[in-house]
Order: structure tokens, then C-alpha cells, then sequence
């Protein structure tokens, strides 16, 4: 269980300081938590700020009882939190089988580090040796990203938009993964998304606009509201 | 002539250098010739590639004859004295030739003089050979002195002639230039990566200059190199399209610290068949990428050992 304690989150603009986040209080649970609503409403910085990358200017954070507010990234990495960046990075020389490696945190043999990447849908002989570079297109990268979570196996994982560039790939075969994963690891997934077919397997949707929980509740508590909802107009339509 | 060699009589030191240059742990099969401290002391030659001493000056003169296949020729010297190395070694390689060159200086320098070794190399690549030449250049030793290697490698290829260059410097060279000079005949190809790590006070140049004469002829030089502590570098690539042909040339470099990095890219077009690129990117490691793997549960500094051994790979 991951616990949000009245977290705020400012940050210095070209304007002067904004709040990005205000007073936001969340418990994550087991199973599918998506988070939406939009855009620039400070769903990409909540993930940050449960990754580490972001340090909240108030409020705590609770880690399965543990306050990890002040544990760097690599602390809470290690604590069992990943993330799955919405812009992968891009390393000259890194291959998709180091940082699958890195990711598991052990030696793979080819075979286990091509199982991660055949699970996102790359045929895995074809990348195992390329480089995690420009050469790679966003959505070959969103993927290689969305393998290394599945590598880590932690109990609790954060997906930004793990959607965005992956249309040659089918939604179905997307969920397939968040559904692994789930098995796998019985943990909480958060995933940011604005799609329709991802916030139908949400257990619980939490809606984020202007740096506050606008709503919170089970899947069919707010899928409803959200899609007649036309201050939510960012909610797409995915044929698959 | 060949020289009698026996592994064991090389100083553990000596043995150390000649296992980092070269990955030699024992006598190499094939042709080699191993220089230590101004001296040949060791050779061997094979009926395709045959070595012999200059007479008006240091150095050897390495002939591979035509046609031959599969050989790997291991050149490299160790310096575990101080004072000043020149060698003139020369490579004649005979047409439709393929071979592997392993060169490399190692030195060790305990004392509070400086040690150096110049290397003047000259390739003649003749008509469809193809080349790979390995270059490996390491310094360690506890004492003040410096450690000094500047190397210059001319490289004439023939019609339809291969040359790929690997030179690797990571580590103990205080002061290296490193001069390359290539011309390029008919459809010849040369590739070239060049690798660098300095830190402490080093300093590093590298010039490249090279003269595309030949139709179809191509060059890509690419030099990946990490500045750290308060050492410098410059990188200097002037590639002339003189006639149809192709060139690129590439400066990647991560600075760190109080390093300073140089990047001087020139290309010119003396026909207007050319096509000539270069490009060149100087920057410290984006910390983005730290983040990444930190978020993958390395620390900031493992983060960073492996961006850069990526980097340098």
C-alpha cells in the first residue's frame, strides 16, 4: 500500500513559483489504480513525486508503513517502487540487454532478458543488441521502458502513459502486460492514461486536474461520470 | 629474423602492460614483434607476413603479402624505463590482403622522469585489401614522472582498399597528440572510432586530416571521448572531398568536473560530387539518464560508471 499524505508540490516557472500539486491525499492498493484527467492537471508530476525524481515541498509519503519521503530515487527503487518514464531515455552505447539486466537487478540469460522484451512485442533477436539510442523509434522505446518495470517484478509500479507512441502495438497486448504483471507480482500498478480501454480494467480511478484529487472512487463509480463528463474531454475512444 | 622470445624473462610489470594493450597473456600465435624499452625482444614471422628492422632508423617494416587471409600480426611496445621511444614502423599490405594489426604502447613509469614513445606508422593498403588495426594506449606507475605517447599514423590506401582503426586511450597517458593523415584512392573505405578517457591533469589532441582523392571513396570518423578532473582535450577532423565520395566525421564528448573540451570539425567539398557531415556534441551526462537507472535501483554513482562504459564501449 502506497499512502499520499497531503502532498504538495511547487516548482520555479518563467512566472514566478507554482504550485503543482496541493493538499493530494491517496492510498494505492492492490491491483489497477488509473490515474486521469488534464493534461498539465499534475498527473506526470505525482509520479515523479513517488518515484524520487520529484521532492514534495510538503506532506509525507508511506511505502507499506515506511516513510520513504526522504529516500532518493535508488532507495525507493530498491524499496520495490519503479517507474516507467513517459519520455524514455535515450543512452549512447547502453543496449536493450544491459538495461533489461540492470532492470532485474541480476545476470539474465538471453532467453530471460528476450522473454521481457517478446512480452511487450518486440521480436526479442531483433533489439537484444541494439543500442537504447535515437536509433530506436518512441514507440520501440515506450516498449524497451514498459519491459525494464516488467523486469523489476517490484510490488508496486508507476506507468506514465505508457499508451503514447505504442499504436503499431495493440492495447489488448498492452493490458496483457499490466495483467502479468499484476500475477506476478499481487502488488499495486499505477498507471496514467487517458484511454478508455485502460480505464476499464482500473479497479479504482483517481481523476487529477489542477494539482488536486478532482475524484476518486471504484472503476464504476467514476468510469460513468467520466465519459458524459465533458470537463473530462480528453477521455479518447480506442478502437482495437 | 626471427628473435627467440621467452614470455617469463618480461618484468611483471612488462607482463601486466603487454596483457592490457594487447590482451597477450603468451607468446601470440603468427607473426608479432614485440618492442620493450627501444628494443626488439621478440618476433616471429609466417610465410604470409614477414617483419624486418629498419636500417637507417628505429623500427620495423611489417610485409603482408598478397592474398593472405587470416592472419593476426601483434606490434606492440612496452616502456617500463623512462626516456624518449621513436619508432618508425611501416606496414606494406600486400593487394587483396586481409589482416588484423594489434598494436598498442603500454608504459609503466615508477620514476619522476617523463616517458614517452613516439610511434610513426605508415600503411600502404594495396588494391582490395582490408585492414583492422587495434590500438590500445595505457600508462599506470606510482611515480611524478609523466607518461608521454604521441602517435602519428599515415595510412595510403589503394583502389578499392578497407581500413578500419580502433584506438582506445583510457586510462594513465598524462600527454598524448595523436596525429592521423589518410588518402584515399578509388572506392577505398576507412573507418575510423577513436576512444578517449582523461582525468587528473591529462591532456589530449587528436588531428585527423584526411584527403578523399578517389571516386566512391568513403571516410567516417567517429571519436567518443569522456574529459574528467581538470584535463583537457582537443579534437581536430578536416576530411576533403576531392572528388565523388562520401565523409563524415563525429565528436561525441561527456565533460565532467572542471574539464575542457575542444571540438574542431572542418570539411571541405573540391568537387562537387562531396558529400561531407560532421557532427559534434559536447555536453555533461544528461541527468535524465541518471535518473533512469538510478530509478532501476543503481546508485548515482554506479549510474554513472555505467553511462559512461556504455559511452566508451
Amino acid at each position: 500500500m502506497l499512502k499520499l499524505e497531503n502532498i504538495a508540490f511547487a516548482a520555479n516557472t518563467e512566472r514566478g513559483r507554482k504550485d503543482i500539486l496541493k493538499n493530494i491525499d491517496l492510498e494505492i492498493g492492490e491491483g489497477f489504480t488509473v490515474v486521469t484527467g488534464p493534461n498539465g492537471g499534475g498527473k506526470s508530476s505525482l509520479a515523479k513525486v513517488i518515484a524520487g525524481l520529484y521532492k514534495p515541498t510538503a506532506g509525507r509519503i508511506y511505502w507499506n508503513g515506511e516513510d520513504v519521503t526522504d529516500m532518493s530515487i535508488t532507495e525507493r527503487a530498491k524499496a520495490g517502487i519503479s517507474y516507467a518514464f513517459q519520455q524514455p531515455v535515450r543512452f549512447k552505447g547502453i543496449t536493450v540487454s544491459d538495461l533489461i539486466t540492470i532492470a532485474a537487478g541480476r545476470d539474465l540469460s538471453v532467453s530471460e532478458a528476450c522473454e521481457y522484451l517478446s512480452a511487450v512485442g518486440l521480436c526479442a533477436r531483433d533489439y537484444i543488441d541494439r543500442e537504447v539510442n535515437a536509433s530506436l523509434s518512441g514507440g520501440e522505446l515506450k516498449r524497451i521502458e514498459i519491459a525494464t518495470v516488467l523486469a523489476r517484478g517490484t510490488d508496486f509500479a508507476v506507468f506514465d502513459e505508457p499508451e503514447a507512441g505504442i499504436d503499431l502495438w495493440s492495447f489488448n497486448s498492452l493490458i496483457k502486460v499490466f495483467e502479468r504483471l499484476r500475477t506476478l507480482t499481487k502488488g499495486s500498478i499505477m498507471i496514467i492514461s487517458h484511454q478508455e480501454r485502460i480505464l476499464e480494467i482500473a479497479d479504482r480511478i483517481v481523476v487529477i486536474s489542477g494539482g488536486s484529487v478532482e475524484k476518486a472512487g471504484t472503476r464504476d463509480e467514476i468510469l460513468p461520470e467520466l465519459m458524459y463528463d465533458r470537463a473530462c474531454p480528453r477521455l479518447d475512444k480506442v478502437n482495437s | 629474423m626471427e628473435i627467440d622470445f621467452n614470455i617469463s624473462k618480461l618484468s611483471l610489470e612488462g607482463l601486466g602492460l603487454l596483457d592490457n594493450i594487447a590482451g597477450l597473456t603468451d607468446v601470440p600465435d603468427g607473426a608479432f614483434n614485440i618492442r620493450a624499452n627501444g628494443v626488439s625482444v621478440g618476433r616471429a614471422v609466417t610465410k604470409a607476413v614477414n617483419i624486418v628492422s629498419k636500417k637507417d632508423k628505429p623500427g620495423i617494416d611489417i610485409i603482408i603479402a598478397p592474398g593472405t587471409t587470416g592472419e593476426t600480426v601483434y606490434i606492440p611496445v612496452i616502456l617500463t624505463e623512462p626516456g624518449t621511444d621513436l619508432v618508425y614502423n611501416d606496414f606494406y599490405i600486400g593487394e587483396a590482403a586481409t589482416v588484423e594489426i594489434v598494436a598498442g604502447c603500454g608504459i609503466h613509469n615508477d620514476g619522476c622522469n617523463e616517458a614517452r614513445h613516439d610511434g610513426i606508422h605508415t600503411f600502404h593498403v594495396g588494391k582490395n585489401a582490408h585492414v583492422r588495426y587495434v590500438e590500445r594506449h595505457y600508462g599506470e606507475g606510482s611515480g611524478e614522472g609523466t607518461n608521454v605517447m604521441n602517435p602519428t599514423t599515415v595510412v595510403e590506401m589503394e583502389k578499392n582498399s578497407y581500413m578500419e582503426m580502433e584506438t582506445t586511450q583510457i586510462k594513465g597517458v598524462d600527454s598524448t597528440e595523436r596525429v592521423t593523415r589518410a588518402t584515399l584512392g578509388e572506392g577505398a573505405q576507412l573507418v575510423i572510432g577513436e576512444k578517449i578517457m582523461t582525468h587528473g591533469k591529462q591532456h589530449a589532441t587528436t588531428d585527423f586530416s584526411v584527403d578523399l582523392n578517389g571516386a566512391g571513396s568513403s571516410a567516417n570518423v567517429v571519436s567518443r571521448s569522456v574529459a574528467r578532473d581538470d584535463s583537457r582535450q582537443r579534437f581536430t577532423a578536416d576530411l576533403r572531398g576531392n572528388n565523388r565520395c562520401h565523409g563524415h566525421s563525429e565528436c561525441d564528448a561527456i565533460v565532467m568536473d572542471n574539464a575542457v573540451v575542444s571540438s574542431l570539425p572542418q570539411i571541405t567539398a573540391n568537387s562537387v560530387d562531396a558529400e561531407l557531415i560532421h557532427e559534434a556534441a559536447i555536453g555533461k551526462i544528461a541527468g535524465e539518464q541518471l535518473e533512469k537507472l538510478m530509478s532501476l535501483g543503481l546508485t548515482e554513482h554506479e549510474a554513472e560508471t555505467k553511462i559512461i562504459d556504455g559511452f566508451l564501449k
